[in-house]
């Protein structure tokens, strides 16, 4: 161990191909973990923020806001389920949206809602938003007035909220009867009635200890609604499964390169060592203290490459425009962390046989 | 303590090659006294790396016993002669075999870490050995820094850091030329009679038989005995 710590140091430049490789690399990782955790949070944001333990849609909307339609009758027959604690009605609209000042029109997903949440407060009052701090990037500031969509219906932005955008739309939050101006005004073939709302956020009773029973139990009892969970409302989002299994098997490839150019650098190390490696055997080194020494070289070059992938991630973030949704978080830095240093160990261990079967009799009779 | 450093009664070493078997060693019998320097000669082939791979522990006979000290190592495994070696044998390579980035001190530390030795001791033991050999100023040095000459006395100072019972030399002044070798052998004869080891020297340069004891001729894997040592 003290050798390999004593070469990394000394001949630090013999490492640094596969150092510069593993940096960009770990840059590749992050950012494609970035651009994975931006496009699942920037889709996601308004469903995770109402706090639902069912998300209640009509039975032929095939889970879709959009085409999802529920009436006073019905959020009545929910209402009137044992188990069933708060219903709130919640509607989506995809809209335009002018800000003062600006020349781009921005994306805006107007929302109306009732129940507060951990991350909404309550609903504002007529003709006022809550709004999305991802449109302060975009140039909006509290106490400006925003136009939306092509009727161009005025809404005032008294506050922030967080991480509340749906389909990459900024969240713009409203009471439901200013979802219903804005809907009617901009979507007049999809007029929205009094009372009637695209789906219910349903929030049980304490004590319920069969969540999936009582969604069963909520659909029977009004027989044309399709309830999800909070979870299963996130992956029914459209292009949310796709996007997630195509970011994971572009990293998941990225990982295996990682493996590749660790397991090809030190197999190369390897055969370099050989004679060396010999002579040591000979001086009475075990094959474990060899392949340790080895394995530390491998994690102590990922460790490296991680932070200094770390660093020119951080850096590159400070140049990425706003309208690229990325987002960095420290559990995917984490989690890639273990993930490159494990692929460093096993990328390392491929050389272990070749090391096991270097003969320390080779070190006599080589005048090499 | 056992009389004798090194035993080999009825040595035998055969390699397999596909249905070929090659006698390497035939029926090889040697006995060297603690503080004896024996020359072994003999061509290319003759078997000289096979019997220094067997005295040494790095290879294991297919007959016959081999005893180091009081220690009988023909039954080994190989972590045993992994720790047998570590503890036991010095070895001087002819390609020396310096760790390139470790400093002269720290070229004759490694065997004392692999033996796990590594102490205060040691580190006295190192400064003390290389001062002996002449190269007190050079301890901080690379291998690259040193002469052809300095790094075999190096090579020379690591096998005998772990206070071995045996050292093993294997065409140390090959790549020298001639008064640079006969230095080495003088050094080598001064370190080993000095410490009462016993060391076994293969070489194909009859000049440098003169520092040994003794000089055993091998042919054919067959040792033939003692040959006259050059006065």
């Amino acid at each position: 161990m003290r050798l390999a710590l004593k070469e990394l140091l000394r001949k630090p430049g013999r490492f640094t191909v596969v150092g510069g490789a593993l940096t960009f690399l770990v840059l590749l990782l992050l950012f494609l973990g970035g651009l994975l955790d931006g496009l699942y949070l920037n889709s996601t944001g308004a469903i995770r923020s109402v706090d639902a333990d069912a998300i209640v849609f009509s039975e032929d909307a095939r889970q879709s806001f959009l085409r999802s339609d529920i009436d006073p009758d019905t959020r009545a027959t929910v209402e009137g389920v044992d188990g069933v604690g708060e219903v709130g009605g919640l509607g989506l609209t995809l809209l335009g949206v002018e800000i003062p000042g600006e020349t781009d029109i921005a994306d805006g997903a107007i929302a109306g809602y009732e129940l507060p949440s951990g991350n909404l407060p309550a609903p504002p009052p007529p003709g006022q938003a809550y709004a999305d701090r991802k449109l302060e990037d975009l140039g909006l500031s509290v106490g400006e007035t925003v136009l939306v969509g092509p009727a161009r219906v005025p809404l005032e932005v008294i506050g922030w909220v967080e991480d509340t955008n749906y389909l990459g739309q900024n969240g713009i939050w409203v009471e439901p009867g200013t979802w219903r101006e804005v809907q009617n005004a901009n979507r007049p073939d999809a007029f929205v009635a009094e009372g009637t709302f695209q789906a219910l956020v349903v929030r049980f009773a304490d004590g319920v200890s069969d969540p999936g029973g009582l969604r069963l139990e909520i659909d029977g009892a009004t027989g044309t609604t399709e309830s999800l969970s909070e979870a299963d409302a996130v992956l029914a989002i459209p292009g949310i499964t796709e996007q997630d299994s195509t970011f994971t098997a572009i990293i998941g490839t990225t990982v295996l390169v990682v493996g590749i150019v660790v397991a090809l650098f030190f197999a190369l190390l390897t055969l370099e060592r050989a004679g060396l490696y010999a002579a040591l055997k000979a001086f009475g080194a075990s094959n474990r203290s060899l392949v340790s020494g080895l394995i530390l070289q491998a994690v102590l070059v990922a460790a490296g490459a991680l932070v200094l992938g770390g660093i020119l991630t951080f850096l590159l973030a400070q140049v990425i425009p706003p309208v690229v949704p990325v987002q960095f978080e420290p559990s995917r830095a984490a989690s890639l962390a273990v993930l490159v240093v494990l692929t460093a160990v096993l990328g390392g261990l491929v050389s272990l046989r070749r090391i096991i079967r270097i003969d320390p009799a080779s070190a006599i009779g080589t005048g090499v | 303590m056992a009389e004798h450093a090194l035993v080999l009664e009825n040595v035998r070493k055969v390699y397999t090659s596909g249905e070929d078997q090659v006698v390497a060693l035939d029926h090889a019998s040697l006995t060297v006294d603690r503080g004896e320097m024996v020359a072994l000669l003999g061509p290319s082939g003759s078997g000289k790396t096979t019997l220094l791979s067997i005295a040494g522990g790095l290879l294991t006979p297919t007959e016959g016993t081999v005893r180091v000290g009081d220690e009988e190592i023909t039954t080994y495994d190989q972590k045993q002669l992994t720790r047998f070696r570590g503890r036991r044998i010095g070895f001087v390579f002819q390609a020396v075999n310096l760790v390139p980035f470790l400093n002269a001190k720290e070229n004759l530390l490694v065997v004392a870490d692999m033996a796990g030795r590594m102490d205060a001791e040691a580190k006295q033991r190192a400064d003390t050995l290389l001062e002996e050999l002449g190269l007190g100023h050079r301890r901080k040095n690379l291998p690259e820094q040193l002469s052809g000459g300095e790094r075999q006395r190096v090579a020379i100072g690591r096998a005998l850091m772990n206070q071995p019972d045996l050292v093993l030399f294997d065409e140390p002044t090959s790549a020298l030329d001639t008064k640079l070798g006969e230095q080495v052998m003088e050094l080598i004869e001064t370190e080993v009679k000095g410490r009462g080891v016993a060391a076994v020297l293969v070489t194909h340069d009859t000049r440098m038989t003169k520092y040994a004891d003794r000089t055993v001729q091998i042919v054919d894997g067959r040792l033939d005995g003692a040959v006259p040592t050059p006065a």
